[in-house]
């Protein structure tokens, strides 16, 4: 991309005189722009680790549990993390397009495509606030402002256990939204039949098998608990019929709200899609307590790739006065093929995010 | 000035103080603050370093005057105080030790100096990331310092002031959790981030350095040609680069978790606390072929330079480095053996750790062979070179019982660990570095130093370090566990010889600092080449010029001595180009060309 200017300084001796830019620890304007690029790439081989730590932390979860994040997937909508990889993927080539405007000393239309990029990232981050806004909405703010974490102290004059159950039920159901099934509230969201302390409903288990008798195991499990209910449900999943108790484990079942019960007992096939909808009923115990992981490491994840954005945003705007000052010719472009690089960085941790966070199977 | 009318000899070493040095170039602190020479980088540097490196000191002599006895020495009447205050002790000499002073020491004093110098270059390749990587250290120095004033007021005052987050520190070094993040009550937040911001100082030394090996080697420089000391660096360069990310991303998620209670490595909230511990191993091993491989470099400078003879097996020693340097990486498991991990994993970790000893013994072995048949010069460096070699072979061979799951499971978390890496950190990485600060001083101060007093220094700081560390190997083999306060009687004899042991050896660093500094003020001049090297940064002048030479030095073999002659001790080493061509077969002839 560069190779023709570097090239023409390769033969360029110092018979011109030094040009302004080129810092006195180098002999030719060629040797400072590769070093500039070797630096500029070594620091991207340290960010790709930074990464790696918490791609490293996301596959050893997942791999334990792979069913929480079957679950916990569902709180994030696919269509927005869509709109972000696009825009991203379209400021990406904006940045590039920029580059190339520099090296030929177009400098309006790198003005442009900086502003191009620029604004890509204000829509990226846009996206973001959206989507972060529903997660705060739905008790998914990680830590102790998280539902399913069992430090979660309850938010907005919710007790814990409510809280907990509006998250459920509001992910499910936009899942099921999402899905095109029928949505879960429909059936579910008005029953408000009080739950008792021994309630515990039967689910099918079976991950793959598009279950004919679901519906009328919804609706036996919603109007009374059945015979099972009073079994163990350790003995149970023994044999294979998975038994769960619809609370949340260890906290106490007597407040478990009748919308949980509703969604909860929704063990559904998408019959367009083929898939199944993971149920928080369908959980074990154990993956029940391990939730609140999948939203830690999403924040964490998304939240540091956000604040790399805001840094590559920060420099479009360095880039444009820079060029709006004519500080770039075909000569020296380095600023402008660096700060490239680190966007093309960023949009590539997002190549990776999307799919991992957002389109679990 | 000498009577060789080469260019090099014209510029390289006359012995008239040069009109315009380094240290003389800009007066006033702005001209220091805002500078980008890495020379007068490397100095400032070193003011914080050594300003660390005593800080932690005091903590290690506090905690081994604290074990002189079985019970609470400092606090009698109140045991609990007395064990918490313990903790504080031992976790800030760690902390303060490893993130402070042993990681940035090496790279960051002589390496900032020395290397471009060794390159004939002008600078690093990127002077101001070079001035912000000092500043994020000193940002990062602040936060351990709000830690340890905040503990040290906390108990001045019987805990009437306390400052916010920042009551000591008392988790170890290593920040395990769950304890750093759920029970303990000390400034872990403020630590951790500020081991954060010294890592973000450490990765910008190490991809400046990175840089500048690669695109500032002068014509004639090719990589087999390089000074042992950079091929050491970019080593340790690329363990910076490579592994330190790591940390960054797991001391912000510990921070994350205390704070905001993230559950990641949590087990109550779904979490998995072994996880950190592979996430930090997997940087703080590396780190630690961080803190001893420029002091491999060093050692390769100063047993050829005080041996007179090329060096033996060039090749062998450095490649040897990128070899420990690679391997480093892939042995993290064995600080975990009793951490629950399957039985396989560890058996897989032990043996790639067994194979680092192999291209640590290539470099014990090189550097006795380019001894054999030298003319040995016992300067204050060389001392220190040759404690390096004995302490670093019992430090590295007691690493295997270490590496072996049967005989770790006994000696984990014993003095025989402790022991073990003190070895390895201050018998080697420290005595490399005083060598190294010896062996350099001249160049960079343009003062001679008093060789007898330095000899003395080493030898005492030789003598207290073994009775302080040996004994501990033998308590740590009887059972004596490693960060107790208290302990049986039976141990106290060893408590007390180790504890005399670290007195001696204090006494021996004063007496180096204070060699150091005396001929820093009042040192005879030192000549351009005091010792004879051949690498290019006895090129130029003692202090160099703020340019770094006046005329570029031509490059040869960086260890072909033989055309510097001795001429006095106010001259030094002079090049004379009548010098007859090298007899002895070391020389000159085992390096690739």
């Amino acid at each position: 991309m560069s190779t023709a200017a570097d090239l023409a300084h390769a033969d360029d001796p110092h018979a011109h005189g030094n040009p302004a830019h080129l810092a006195h620890h180098f002999d030719t304007p060629a040797q400072q722009f590769t070093t500039n690029k070797l630096g500029m790439w070594t620091f991207l081989a340290t960010e790709v680790l930074m990464f790696g730590g918490l791609f490293c932390a996301y596959s050893v979860y997942r791999y334990n549990h792979p069913q929480v994040y079957l679950w916990a997937h569902n709180a994030l909508d696919p269509f927005w993390g869509m709109v972000n990889t696009i825009v991203l993927l379209a400021s990406s080539f904006t940045m590039a397009w920029g580059v190339r405007a520099a090296q030929l000393n177009q400098r309006g239309l790198l003005q442009i495509m900086l502003t191009l990029t620029f604004l890509g990232g204000v829509v990226f981050m846009c996206v973001k606030a959206v989507e972060y806004k529903a997660k705060w909405q739905h008790f998914l703010f990680p830590g102790e402002f998280n539902s399913l974490n069992a430090e979660f102290k309850g938010r907005d004059g919710k007790s814990p256990s409510e809280a907990r159950a509006i998250t459920i039920e509001e992910v499910e159901h936009e899942a099921h939204l999402r899905s095109g099934a029928e949505p879960a509230s429909a059936e579910g969201g008005e029953h408000a039949a009080p739950a008792t302390e021994t309630e515990v409903k039967p689910v099918q288990h079976t991950q793959n098998s598009a279950d004919v008798k679901s519906g009328a195991a919804e609706h036996a499990a919603g109007t009374a608990p059945t015979e099972a209910s009073k079994e163990p449900p350790i003995a149970l999943q023994a044999i294979g019929t998975v038994v769960t108790a619809p609370d949340l484990g260890n906290e106490s079942a007597a407040i478990v709200p009748p919308t949980m019960m509703a969604s909860g007992t929704n063990s559904k096939v998408d019959e367009k899609v083929g898939h199944h909808l993971t149920t928080y009923s369908e959980l074990e115990p154990l993956d029940k307590s391990q939730l609140q992981t999948f939203f830690s490491i999403y924040f964490m994840m998304t939240g540091l790739h956000g604040i790399h954005v805001l840094v590559g945003m920060g420099l479009m705007v360095w880039l444009f006065l820079r060029a709006s000052a004519g500080q770039f010719t075909s000569q020296y472009f380095a600023p402008v093929d660096l700060v490239g690089l680190y966007w093309h960085l960023v949009d590539l941790i997002w190549i990776f995010l999307f799919p991992l966070l957002y389109l679990i199977h | 000035m000498s009577s060789i009318a080469t260019p090099i000899s014209k510029h390289g070493h006359g012995n008239e103080p040069a009109a315009d040095n380094y240290l003389t170039h800009g007066r006033g602190i702005l001209s220091w603050a805002l500078t980008i020479d890495h020379k007068r980088i490397g100095l400032m540097y070193m003011v914080f370093v050594l300003l660390s490196f005593f800080i932690g000191g005091i903590f290690a002599v506090l905690l081994r005057t604290e074990l002189l006895g079985p019970g609470a020495l400092f606090i009698p009447k109140d045991e609990v105080a007395t064990w918490r205050l313990y903790n504080h002790f031992f976790t800030l000499h760690g902390a303060v030790m490893v993130f402070m002073f042993i990681i940035p020491a090496i790279p960051a004093i002589l390496g900032n100096f020395v290397l471009p110098l060794m390159l004939g270059a002008k600078d690093v390749a990127f002077p101001k990331l070079n001035l912000l990587s000092f500043y994020i250290y000193v940002l990062g120095a602040a936060f351990m310092l709000y830690v340890l004033v905040g503990g040290t007021l906390s108990v001045a005052t019987g805990g009437k002031i306390n400052l916010p987050g920042g009551f000591g520190l008392d988790t170890g070094w290593t920040f395990y959790t769950p304890y750093s993040t759920t029970a303990s009550k000390s400034g872990v937040v403020a630590a951790t981030m500020g081991a954060f911001i010294l890592g973000f100082s450490s990765i910008l030394t190490g991809l400046n350095f990175i840089a500048s090996i690669h695109m500032l080697r002068p014509k004639g420089m090719n990589w087999f040609r390089m000074p042992l000391f950079l091929w050491a660096i970019y080593s340790t360069a690329l363990i910076q680069v490579l592994a330190t990310p790591v940390l960054a991303i797991t001391l912000l998620l510990l921070t994350a978790e205390r704070t905001l209670r993230i559950g990641i490595f949590d087990p109550n909230l779904g979490g998995d606390p072994v996880l950190y511990q592979h996430f930090f191993w997997f940087y703080s091993h590396p780190a630690v072929y961080i803190m001893i491989l420029p002091g491999f470099g060093v050692i390769s400078e100063l047993i050829t330079t005080f041996s007179r003879r090329h060096v033996f097996g060039y090749q062998f020693i450095a490649i040897s480095s990128v070899a420990i340097a690679l391997l480093g990486f892939l042995v993290w498991g064995h600080h975990m053996f009793t951490s629950g991990q399957s039985d396989l994993t560890s058996a897989i970790f032990s043996l790639i750790t067994f194979s680092v000893a192999i291209p640590s013994a290539v470099k014990v072995f090189n550097w006795m062979a380019t001894l054999k048949g030298g003319s040995i010069h016992l300067n204050t460096p060389m001392i220190y070179a040759l404690c390096f070699i004995g302490l670093f072979t019992i430090g590295g061979l007691t690493g295997l019982p270490l590496a072996t799951i049967a005989s770790d499971i006994p000696l984990h978390d014993t003095y025989f660990v402790v022991a073990h890496f003190h070895y390895v950190m201050v018998g080697s990485m420290v005595f490399a570095f005083l060598g190294g600060l010896y062996y350099w001083w001249p160049k960079m101060f343009g003062k001679m130093f008093n060789d007898n007093v330095g000899r003395v220094g080493a030898i005492i700081l030789f003598v207290g370090f073994n009775v302080t560390f040996l004994s501990q190997f033998i308590m740590g083999s009887l059972g004596m566990p490693r960060r107790y306060a208290s302990y049986p009687p039976e141990f106290q004899i060893y408590h007390v010889i180790s504890t005399l042991g670290a007195y001696t050896l204090s006494i021996g660093l004063f007496i180096a600092a204070g060699n150091l500094l005396h001929a820093l003020l009042w040192g005879r001049k030192a000549p351009a080449n005091p010792w004879g090297s051949n690498t290019l940064e006895w090129h130029t002048t003692s202090p160099p010029p703020h340019d770094n030479f006046a005329v570029q030095p031509s490059v040869g073999d960086p260890y072909d001595m033989h055309n510097w002659v001795k001429k006095s001790d106010e001259e030094g080493y002079v090049l004379d180009p009548d010098a007859p061509e090298p007899t002895s077969p070391g020389h000159g002839t085992s390096v690739a060309h």
